[in-house]
């Protein structure tokens, strides 16, 4: 009987004899491969997602994600608008951990098509809410990574920073999730009064944070050992599939959209976009993803502070039109939100609301590697892929 | 002082009814299906996190609906979703009660009118008992919704049937 | 490149297979056959000159005159030009090549516009629906569309 490799591309290679396991008589047994559900209510999908696992033994053979048990019709509402604006509650229940980014990305995007400017204080506004959104929903990645592996503390510990960012959010807007902020062409609000001192308090108080994340979880061995070549995903294999995001660049490309399709004024501040380099295994594999989120989230730190030293003064609301009727034509804009590449596509037809809005979720093209990057891993590291693909299922069905 | 430091003051001999002792243990104890959909899902996680913690109500999360006592729907129900909750909820031990978080799960919520593939509220496959409202609904207003779940679990009698 | 060169070069090489073009907007566009979009996507992505090795997105739009459309929005991660490409067919018989054969990607986008459209794509590995459930009557995001009263019992409208 010949032997069979399931895995190529892993550093470990399971290798399975199917059809003749020795028992302890003698006899040969024959055996077959097993269809599991890792059903849409599963406590480490991370949402309605529904896997089917063809197994062997323990060893996947394939993965077949299926989705839409979340899919609410966010295309069909858009074009039903009366407004371009109504659109923007519908556009933050899409990805609802990153609210802010994807009221931004339709924000852009319909600026873009009516060729409007906005004021340099919505600009900083916006960057300042983006960076501290990134830094929100890194936080829930990595608290919700952590749970999947077995380490409770750090989810309570993330969550309970998390509640300051969510803090900041309900003193401008008044939400804590959901927010319904960025508007086209400027901002709902402008900062209440006490804002900036609050959000350089919380600067300073997250960076020790980090640190303690290190400590407990990051550089833990058991850690390591559960996510370390784990799930690896090739450079040329993330561009084919346009993975974008904490994927790609954890599989070593130096890509960030906020610095290479320039968009909102992040080309004043000084930072790096961070990539995975291998250092506990592979480049590319589950914890390379995971610390490059880790690292983003000191990035956005520090964007943040240089945003708040230089903030301008200004009128958040002058250049928000009464009346957005854009001409014919289309328009496709991308920005980074904190899964990846978040794109819209918006036909106009010359009236009030829009013809076609096309959502371009980063969560639901890096789900479909899914199959390519767990073939040959055990179930239990497949819990591990699908957490450190970091998906939001209203994102992938919308 | 709690219910057992009234009853203890004189001697060691509590007397009550049956009801009232079962009533107590079960709310006390509403284990919950961690089962969470879409947006209130994180609002639930929230409550479930130091800040507002909601395992102070006795309110655990486990993965499988045999153990549990309550589901908290939370999120928007689609089509496709909705067999497998009814599944769910068809799975769960008696006495089961189920609490609609959110107005997606409450009427279809802000997807009502255009929505092809939301199932416009939760109560058109399995009976709700306590409806919380919001978009997504506070922490704190879920921690009310399971007050109110407690207040009707108090009421309950041995001697008509619970559903 | 510009579009009006990455144009020419088609049109060199395909002919008639590239039908027409705009310039004149934000965003320029191509409109290609339906049936030899996979050529088409072949040589844009393996052509040293044009290297479009990412697609941006693929979306389905129906253009309520008779027409479905798919425009695909392509970037070269080593040139950093970007284009527009754009395949139209009729709404009665709505076949497109696919493409999923180039970019990885594409399968589950075309899978999408499948499930909302209702086009199909001709040589893709597994065309099925992925959002709306396997059974669902109708195309959603079609214009003509129109809500069912009912799905499997259950009351679908408010």
């Amino acid at each position: 009987m010949e032997q069979i490799i399931v895995s190529k591309t892993l550093p470990t290679n399971y290798v399975t004899q199917p059809g003749e396991i020795k028992s302890s008589t003698g006899k040969t047994l024959r055996t077959d491969e097993m269809i599991i559900n890792m059903g849409p209510q599963h406590p480490s999908t991370h949402g309605v997602l529904r896997l089917e696992i063809v197994v062997d033994g323990e060893i996947v053979v394939d993965v077949i994600p299926h989705i839409g048990y979340l899919h609410r019709c966010f295309e069909k509402h858009s074009e039903h608008m009366t407004n371009y604006q109504q659109v923007i509650p519908y556009a933050d229940r899409m990805d609802y951990l990153a609210s802010m980014s994807n009221d931004w990305g339709y924000a852009l995007a319909v600026e873009r098509l009516l060729k409007i400017e906005v004021p340099p204080r919505v600009e900083y506004i916006r960057v300042i809410m983006a960076e501290l959104q990134r830094i929100a929903s890194h936080l829930i990645a990595i608290g919700t990574y952590g749970i999947d592996m077995g380490a409770f503390t750090p989810f309570l510990w993330c969550f309970r920073d998390r509640e300051r960012i969510l803090d900041l959010f309900e003193m401008t807007c008044g939400a804590r999730l959901l927010y319904n902020y960025i508007w086209v062409g400027g901002v709902s609000h402008d900062l209440p009064p006490k804002f900036v001192e609050k959000a350089k308090e919380f600067c300073s108080y997250f960076k020790p944070k980090i640190k303690e994340l290190n400590d407990v979880l990051t550089y833990n061995e058991i850690f390591i050992k559960r996510t370390a070549n784990v799930g690896v995903l090739p450079k040329d294999v993330a561009i084919n599939y346009a993975c974008s995001g904490p994927m790609l660049r954890g599989s070593g490309v130096n890509w960030d959209l906020r610095r290479d399709d320039p968009y909102g004024v992040y080309d004043k501040f000084e930072w790096e976009p961070q990539v995975g380099k291998g250092e506990m295994g592979t480049v590319g594999d589950c914890w390379d993803r995971y610390i490059v989120r880790v690292r983003e989230m000191e990035q956005s730190v520090k964007i943040i502070e240089q945003a708040l030293a230089g903030l301008p003064e200004g009128n958040v609301q002058q250049a928000i039109p009464k009346r957005i009727r854009p001409e014919h034509g289309e328009i496709y804009v991308r920005t980074e939100s904190p899964r990846g590449e978040l794109g819209f596509y918006i036909i106009s037809d010359g009236s009030t609301s829009p013809y076609r809005v096309k959502a371009r979720s980063p969560a639901f093209v890096n789900l479909s590697v899914l199959p390519e990057i767990s073939r040959g891993a055990m179930i239990a590291d497949l819990v591990a892929i699908v957490g450190s693909v970091d998906i939001v299922l209203g994102e992938v069905d919308r | 002082m709690g219910l057992l430091d009234y009853k203890f003051e004189n001697s060691n001999i509590v007397i009550t009814s049956l009801d009232n002792l079962l009533n107590w243990a079960r709310l006390s104890s509403l284990w919950q299906m961690q089962f969470g959909l879409a947006c209130c899902a994180i609002e639930m996680m929230a409550a479930s996190a130091s800040n507002f913690d909601i395992m102070r109500f006795g309110v655990i999360p486990r993965a499988t609906p045999r153990q549990t006592d309550v589901m908290i729907v939370a999120g928007t129900v689609t089509l496709k979703m909705a067999s497998r909750i009814k599944r769910l909820y068809d799975q769960m031990a008696e006495p089961r009660y189920v609490i609609s978080m959110g107005s997606c799960s409450n009427c279809g919520g802000p997807y009502w009118e255009h929505g092809y593939h939301v199932l416009k509220g939760v109560d058109r496959v399995i009976p709700v008992d306590v409806y919380v409202p919001g978009c997504p609904p506070r922490p704190e207003a879920l921690l009310e919704g399971i007050m109110k779940l407690q207040e009707k679990v108090r009421k309950e009698s041995l001697v008509k049937k619970a559903v | 490149m510009t579009p009006q060169e990455i144009h020419d070069n088609l049109r060199a090489k395909f002919g008639d297979a590239v039908i027409e073009a705009k310039f004149d907007v934000q965003q320029p566009w191509i409109r290609i056959a339906a049936n030899r979009t996979k050529e088409i996507a072949l040589f844009l992505r393996d052509e040293p000159a044009f290297q479009f090795d990412y697609m941006m997105c693929l979306s389905g739009v129906d253009y309520n005159d008779g027409n479905l459309g798919v425009v695909y929005h392509l970037f070269s991660m080593v040139h950093r030009h970007k284009i527009v490409l754009k395949a139209f067919c009729p709404k009665d018989n709505p076949h497109i090549q696919s493409v999923s054969a180039v970019w990885g990607t594409a399968n589950w986008h075309e899978r999408e516009a499948y499930d909302l459209f209702g086009i199909i794509f001709d040589e893709h590995p597994d065309l099925r629906r992925i959002l709306c459930p396997d059974d669902y009557p109708g195309w959603p995001l079609r214009k003509d569309f129109k809500v069912p009263e009912f799905y499997n019992g259950m009351k679908v409208p408010y």
